[in-house]
């Protein structure tokens, strides 16, 4: 029988994973992607939650939607970021995007 | 236990993409490591009764983000990126990644949580009566933030204007 041990502990190894490759990688489409998996790990937290404590009430489920809903906001706006970034540098390593430091 | 059995397989999926994900070298395959983690979370949905949210992550996710993704990997030919794909602080953001999990997971198994799935969740018809009256306005600010989105999307990506 799955507990809300299991999904949790799930959604917290995907969080980290995610985590890493936030932090670890130079690419910035693949921080996107890394992204993405932080927010999927939220969203199954949120349905765990809304499957074994909120019986009869789907409050869970309701801002999942919505997280997946920014979510597509979010892949679009920072795609067409990294498109123009890449017209104009030519690169989208984060680690040369420098120009708003001094 | 044939549920845990599955539960299992899904979570497999969904962490072994993950890795593959933060692991490849190739920008393509690190998207369709994404799709697979993706559809490895709707099976995790489906095994808690959360159909409409198995459906709509197939759709959303599978259908709509890696592919444009994708698109935009084609558009770009980022894929022949140079150099290491990993940036130098990589170790510590290892060891962030693993202490995070580490007092998360902790917390998690000192709580007492409600065991047990009693019933079944609610379907998607209830899900949708909600969504149209209970949640209509947080329902039409998002469906605005989608607009938005959309527009200054095209604005940014548009050819030509100033650089």
């Amino acid at each position: 029988m799955i507990t809300l041990v299991h999904l949790q502990v799930l959604s917290a190894g995907l969080f980290c994973i995610g985590l890493y490759g936030v932090l670890a990688r130079r690419s910035a489409v693949l921080i996107l992607l890394a992204i993405e998996l932080m927010l999927n790990a939220v969203n199954v937290n949120l349905i765990g939650l809304a499957a074994f404590v909120d019986h009869g009430q789907f409050m869970g489920q309701i801002i999942a939607i919505f997280v997946i809903t920014v979510a597509a906001a979010e892949v679009g706006l920072a795609l067409a970021i990294i498109l123009r970034l890449y017209r104009n540098r030519g690169s989208v390593n984060v680690d040369q995007l420098n120009m708003m430091k001094w | 236990m044939t549920s845990l059995v599955l539960f299992y397989l899904a979570g497999a999926l969904t962490l072994g993409g993950a890795v593959g994900v933060v692991g490849t070298r190739n920008i393509v395959h690190a998207a369709l490591f994404l799709l697979v983690s993706l559809m490895g979370v709707a099976g995790i949905y489906l095994l808690v009764f959360a159909e409409f949210l198995a459906l709509v992550q197939v759709l959303i996710y599978g259908g709509a983000i890696v592919i444009v993704v994708l698109f935009a990997l084609m558009l770009t030919r980022l894929q022949e990126f140079r150099g290491p794909m990993e940036n130098p602080q990589w170790p510590l953001a290892a060891i962030a990644a693993v202490a995070l999990f580490g007092v998360i997971a902790a917390a998690i198994i000192q709580t007492r949580l409600p065991a047990g799935l009693e019933r079944l969740g609610p379907g998607v018809k209830e899900i949708g009566q909600s969504l149209f009256t209970q949640w209509a306005i947080p329902f039409e600010v998002a469906s605005v933030l989608l607009l938005v989105a959309l527009i200054g999307a095209i604005v940014i990506a548009r050819a030509g204007g100033r650089d």
